[in-house]
C-alpha cells in the first residue's frame, strides 16, 4: 500500500525538479524522466487502492471541477434563471436553459462557490427550500417546452436551518422528487461531488444516474453516522465504508447506471478533461433515452424506482 | 427515563415493552403508575399528567379502527441486510432484536378496515422499530398500500411515526423516497384521497419524501415535525431555536398541516375528514 505522504513528496520533488529543467535549463532531463516514471507508477497503485473515506476527500476537496465552471464548461451556452417565482432565490441551486449538443435542454445544478464570501452566500451547496421551488418551476419549463433535464448533484445535503424548516424544507424536497418523476422528457443526474441525502435525491429521481469515480452518494454524512452509531466522530472513515457511498459500490447495488472515470488522481487534475467526459457521458444517455417512445420511457422509469431496494427487502425485483 | 415535554407538547418517551405485557405502566413524566387497562382506555393519554404514551402500531390501529374490521394485510418481508451493515452492532443484531421487542418484522403495519364504517387501506409506523426508520421493508409495504388502496379505490390513511430514512441500509434507504412518491401517483392517478397523520416524530426522510404529499395532512398534538433533527441543526448552523420548534403547532403556524388534533379527538377528525370526501373516487 503506497502512502499518500510518500506520493505527495515526490510530486514536489517531480515539480521542483521540472522548473529546474524547465526554467533555469539545468540537465537533468533522464533523471526527471526516471522520477516521472516512477511517480506515475505510485500514482496509479495509489488511486487504485482508494478507501470509500478517500473517496469522501477527494469528492469535497475545494478544487474540484463543480458547479457554474463544470456546467459552463459540459454545456456550450447556459442561460441561467433566477428565482422561486413565491419570494426568493437561492444561490446554493441554481439553473436554466442550456444548448447541449446543439440542442435546447434544462439544467439545475448545486453550487457550492469558490471564493469565501460565495461560499458563505451558498452556504458551500446546501439549499434552502426556495432552491427546491426553484428547481420544480424550471422542471415544469421542461415539461412545457419539452427539454430534456440534466441535474448535477454536489451537494452535503439540504440547508439544516431554523428558517428553512420553517419554509417547509422536507415538503420542497418531496415536490421535486414527484415533479422530476412526473416528467414527459428525458432526464439525466450526475452526482459530481458529494450527493448528500435529500438535498441530493430531490434532483435525482431521473431515468439515468450517473456518477463521477471520486463522488459520494450517501443517506447521511460519513460523520452524521459515525455520531450516530458508532457514538464517535472518529469513526467516519469505518462508516464511509460501511455506507457503500461510492460510485464503484453503488453501480453493484444498481443504483446507478454509470460511473465516469476521473483523471488519475482526481477530477481536479483535468477539469476540461472532467468536464469531457461529463459531457460525452451525459449526451449518450440522452441519445439513448430519446430512442425510446414517452410511454417505454416513462415505465421504465417508474418500475427503476417502483422496484428499487427490492432486493434488499426479500422482494420480487420486478 | 428521557422526557420529552414541554408546556404544550406532551408526549412522553416509555421504555420499549417486550413480551409479557406488564399490568401497569409508570408515566414518564410526573412518576404516576398507571393500570394498564386505565391507559388504555385514555388513549395512552396519563391519567394524572395528561402526558402522551408512544403508540405501537397495534394500539395505534385500535385507537383509530372500528373493532373487528382489521384485517392485517402486511406483506411477509424481511430485511436481507443488503449492505451487511455494521457500526458497534451489527444490523442484523438490530433487527433481531427489534423484531423480539415488537413483535413486528419491520417498522410498519399495513391493512385495511374500517374507520366509523368508511373502508380505508391504512399503514401504521411504529417507532420502536429503530425508530421507525424508513428502509427497503418500510418502501416495499408503503408503495404496496397504496397501490392496494388505488385498486380498491378507498382511501389511504398513513400514520407516521418515523425518525428519517434507515441509514443502515443506505442508499436503497434514500431510493425508498423516490419509490413511495412514484406509488403515490397511483393514487392520484385513480383519484383516491390520501390523509396523513403525523406524530411524534414526523422527520427525515419519510417527511421529505410521501408524508409530505398527502391531500389532507393531521398532525396530532405535540407531533415533532420537520426534516433535520433540532440537534443537526443546532450543531450545524449554531442557530437558537425558537420556542415550540418543529412541534405539531409550529407546523400549522408555517402552513405545513391543515391541523393540530389531541390523541382522543383523532378518530373523530379523520371521520370528519373521511365524511366529506364521501363517494370519492367516484365510480368505485
Amino acid at each position: 500500500m503506497v502512502d499518500e505522504r510518500t506520493m505527495r513528496a515526490l510530486e514536489e520533488k517531480v515539480a521542483e525538479l521540472r522548473r529546474l529543467v524547465e526554467e533555469d535549463g539545468v540537465d537533468l532531463r533522464d533523471e526527471l524522466t526516471l522520477l516521472e516514471q516512477r511517480l506515475q507508477a505510485l500514482r496509479r497503485e495509489y488511486y487504485a487502492g482508494l478507501s470509500d473515506w478517500d473517496r469522501v476527500r477527494l469528492a469535497r476537496r475545494p478544487d474540484r471541477p463543480r458547479g457554474l465552471t463544470l456546467v459552463q464548461a459540459v454545456c456550450e451556452d447556459f442561460y441561467e434563471l433566477r428565482g422561486d417565482r413565491i419570494g426568493g432565490d437561492d444561490p446554493a441551486l441554481r439553473g436554466g436553459l442550456a444548448r447541449l449538443g446543439g440542442k435546447a435542454v434544462t439544467v439545475l445544478f448545486h453550487h457550492r462557490g469558490t471564493s469565501p464570501e460565495e461560499q458563505r452566500a451558498c452556504r458551500s451547496g446546501m439549499a434552502l427550500p426556495t432552491g427546491y421551488r426553484k428547481a420544480v418551476r424550471i422542471m415544469e419549463i421542461a415539461a412545457r417546452l419539452k427539454l430534456p433535464l440534466i441535474t448535477f448533484i454536489d451537494t452535503p445535503g439540504a440547508y439544516p436551518g431554523v428558517e428553512a424548516e420553517a419554509a417547509n424544507i422536507a415538503g420542497a424536497i418531496a415536490k421535486s422528487i414527484a415533479t422530476m418523476l412526473s416528467l414527459p422528457v428525458p432526464t439525466v443526474a450526475v452526482i459530481l461531488g458529494e450527493g448528500g441525502s435529500g438535498g441530493a435525491v430531490a434532483l435525482a429521481a431521473a431515468d439515468r444516474v450517473l456518477m463521477l469515480e471520486n463522488a459520494t452518494y450517501t443517506v447521511i454524512s460519513p460523520e452524521g453516522a459515525a455520531a450516530i452509531l458508532w457514538k464517535d466522530a472518529a469513526a467516519a472513515p469505518q462508516a464511509a465504508q460501511a455506507l457503500a457511498l461510492s460510485a464503484p459500490r453503488l453501480l453493484e447495488l444498481g443504483v446507478i447506471d454509470e460511473v465516469i472515470p476521473e483523471p488519475l488522481g482526481g477530477a481536479h487534475v483535468d477539469p476540461e478533461g472532467t468536464a469531457q467526459a461529463v459531457r460525452d457521458a451525459v449526451l449518450r444517455h440522452l441519445s439513448e433515452l430519446e430512442g425510446l417512445p414517452l410511454d417505454e420511457r416513462r415505465k421504465l422509469r417508474y418500475n427503476r424506482y417502483r422496484n428499487a431496494g427490492n432486493r434488499g427487502a426479500g422482494a420480487p425485483t420486478g | 427515563m428521557p422526557i420529552r415535554r414541554d408546556d404544550r407538547d406532551r408526549y412522553v418517551e416509555v421504555e420499549l415493552r417486550r413480551g409479557e405485557e406488564p399490568l401497569w405502566l409508570r408515566c414518564g413524566a410526573c412518576g404516576e403508575l398507571v393500570f394498564r387497562r386505565r391507559l388504555r382506555e385514555n388513549n395512552y393519554i396519563c391519567p394524572r399528567c395528561g402526558a402522551y404514551f408512544f403508540l405501537t402500531a397495534e394500539e395505534r390501529i385500535a385507537a383509530l379502527v372500528d373493532e373487528g374490521t382489521f384485517q392485517d394485510l402486511t406483506l411477509p418481508l424481511e430485511s436481507k441486510d443488503p449492505l451487511s451493515f455494521s457500526d458497534r452492532k451489527p444490523y442484523a443484531d438490530r433487527l433481531r432484536e427489534a423484531k423480539e421487542t415488537t413483535g413486528l418484522k419491520d417498522a410498519i403495519v399495513v391493512g385495511k378496515g374500517k374507520i366509523s364504517d368508511h373502508w380505508v387501506i391504512l399503514a401504521v409506523m411504529d417507532f420502536r422499530f429503530i425508530g421507525g426508520s424508513m428502509g427497503t421493508v418500510v418502501g416495499e409495504q408503503l408503495a404496496f398500500a397504496m397501490e392496494r388502496a388505488a385498486e380498491e379505490r378507498i382511501p389511504f390513511v398513513f400514520v407516521v411515526a418515523s425518525g428519517g430514512a434507515r441509514v443502515q441500509e443506505g442508499v436503497l434507504s434514500l431510493l425508498q423516497m423516490v419509490k413511495t412518491v412514484a406509488a403515490r401517483e397511483l393514487l392520484a392517478e385513480a383519484g383516491v384521497p390520501y390523509i396523513a397523520v403525523l406524530t411524534y416524530p414526523s422527520t427525515g426522510g419519510v417527511m421529505a419524501s410521501i408524508a409530505s404529499l398527502a391531500d389532507v395532512t393531521l398532525a396530532e398534538q405535540g407531533a415533532l415535525i420537520g426534516f433535520a433533527g433540532p440537534r443537526v441543526i443546532q450543531q450545524t448552523t449554531g442557530e437558537k431555536l425558537p420556542p415550540g420548534f418543529q412541534r405539531a403547532r409550529y407546523a400549522l403556524e408555517h402552513g405545513l398541516v391543515d391541523g393540530v388534533v389531541p390523541r382522543e379527538g383523532l378518530k373523530e377528525e379523520l371521520v370528519r375528514v373521511l365524511d366529506v370526501l364521501e363517494g370519492i373516487p367516484s365510480g368505485g
